[in-house]
């Protein structure tokens, strides 16, 4: 099998594992449906943008769950929006563990008990979003190397 | 005489832009988040509509130019004639409900400018309350493209049409003595029959009001 095929196949074979294992849904899939000659960067430029908007917005889930006194209802904003981001590029898993996210943000004020969830959330969400990036940066590599290829 | 729909259908027929036979739209898309603002931009583009995304609903209102400056039609700054307004439900500030008021209540051609609502909450009472207020349509986020294209299909088929019956209008006013319509014509929707009770019944999967007007779809 020469460079190409084998390349190729990479990219067919980890996009089918991401789908598998929940990291993206079909939503990605509409996203790559959307690229074309006239904008044939246009799935690295939205994941671009969410990852930065990500990162903005998981610093200030953190900044304010580190508060004294933790304004809930902010932290749920700022989840609502992440959910809202990820569920637009299709990460599915990241935007789960956000639905779970506001759902402790919301139970909060019931029981103290889901306050401690949110915290525990977050990590989970920066795990998520940690592992949601280094497959999607590795899965853009390979469609890079496809494109420098000739492909 | 003709009503003011007659009129603002009449001049979307003048100020859409038809090239190579097709009409081109021109859409204004809402949305704080950077990312949806990119996809809806690149979906409307691909549906070979022109497109002018903000960020929130002053700026939209700046656009159209109801910040203070009224009855400038539905002229946006750049000349262009707005055809569709498709705004995000939840933003900071004014949320897209408040923008779709704002719209509505104009006394200009503005508020005959079909406005689309966008949320990734499924909200029954959200969805009526919306609807109720003269939303064309309450899109489900994410948006698709099939979405795009019956949104285009509709807008560009429901001018020419004669009646004001055309259209599922779900406005509930005092003023509109207009009976939900049991057999519409709209050609390009196999959406006729408007059950009242939909709105009323929680629906049992998540999907069955995710867009209302497909909802009504046979």
């Amino acid at each position: 099998m020469d460079a190409m095929s084998q390349l190729r196949r990479q990219l067919h074979e980890h996009t089918a594992y991401l789908r598998k294992e929940g990291f993206l849904d079909d939503q990605f899939e509409q996203l790559q449906k959307l690229q074309d000659e006239n904008s044939p960067d246009f799935v690295v430029e939205v994941v671009s943008i969410f990852f930065e908007d990500s990162e903005k917005l998981l610093n200030n889930m953190a900044r304010a769950l580190e508060q004294k006194i933790v304004d809930f209802k902010q932290v749920d904003a700022h989840v609502h929006q992440f959910k809202g981001s990820s569920a637009s590029i299709g990460a599915m898993r990241v935007k789960n563990v956000c639905i779970e996210f506001r759902n402790y943000c919301e139970a909060q004020n019931v029981e103290e008990l889901f306050g401690c969830r949110c915290f525990r959330c977050i990590q989970k969400l920066q795990y998520e979003y940690a592992l949601l990036k280094n497959q999607l940066e590795y899965l853009f590599r390979v469609e890079q190397q496809i494109r420098a290829a000739g492909g | 005489m003709e009503t003011a729909r007659q009129v603002c259908r009449r001049n979307l027929q003048e100020s859409v832009e038809v090239c190579d036979g097709s009409p081109e739209l021109h859409v204004l898309a809402v949305d704080d988040s950077l990312v949806d603002r990119k996809v809806i931009e690149r979906l409307l583009k691909i549906s070979s509509c022109k497109v002018t995304a903000v960020e929130s609903g002053t700026r939209a209102l700046q656009y159209l130019g109801l910040d203070g400056e009224k009855g400038k039609g539905s002229v946006g700054f750049d000349g262009l004639k707005v055809n569709l307004i498709m705004t995000d439900y939840s933003m900071p500030g004014m949320t897209g409900y408040e923008l779709l008021k704002k719209i509505k209540q104009e006394s200009s051609l503005l508020k005959e400018i079909p406005v689309v609502i966008m949320s990734s909450e499924n909200i029954l009472t959200r969805i009526d309350r919306c609807l109720e207020e003269g939303a064309e349509e309450y899109l489900v986020k994410p948006v698709k493209l099939a979405d795009v294209k019956r949104l285009k299909d509709f807008i560009i088929r429901g001018e020419g049409k004669d009646s004001g019956e055309t259209r599922i209008r779900k406005r509930r006013r005092q003023d509109d003595h207009t009976s939900l319509p049991q057999s519409v014509p709209l050609s390009s929707s196999p959406a006729l029959a408007f059950d009242p009770l939909s709105t009323l019944m929680p629906s049992s999967s998540p999907s069955a009001c995710s867009t209302k007007r497909a909802k009504l779809r046979i």
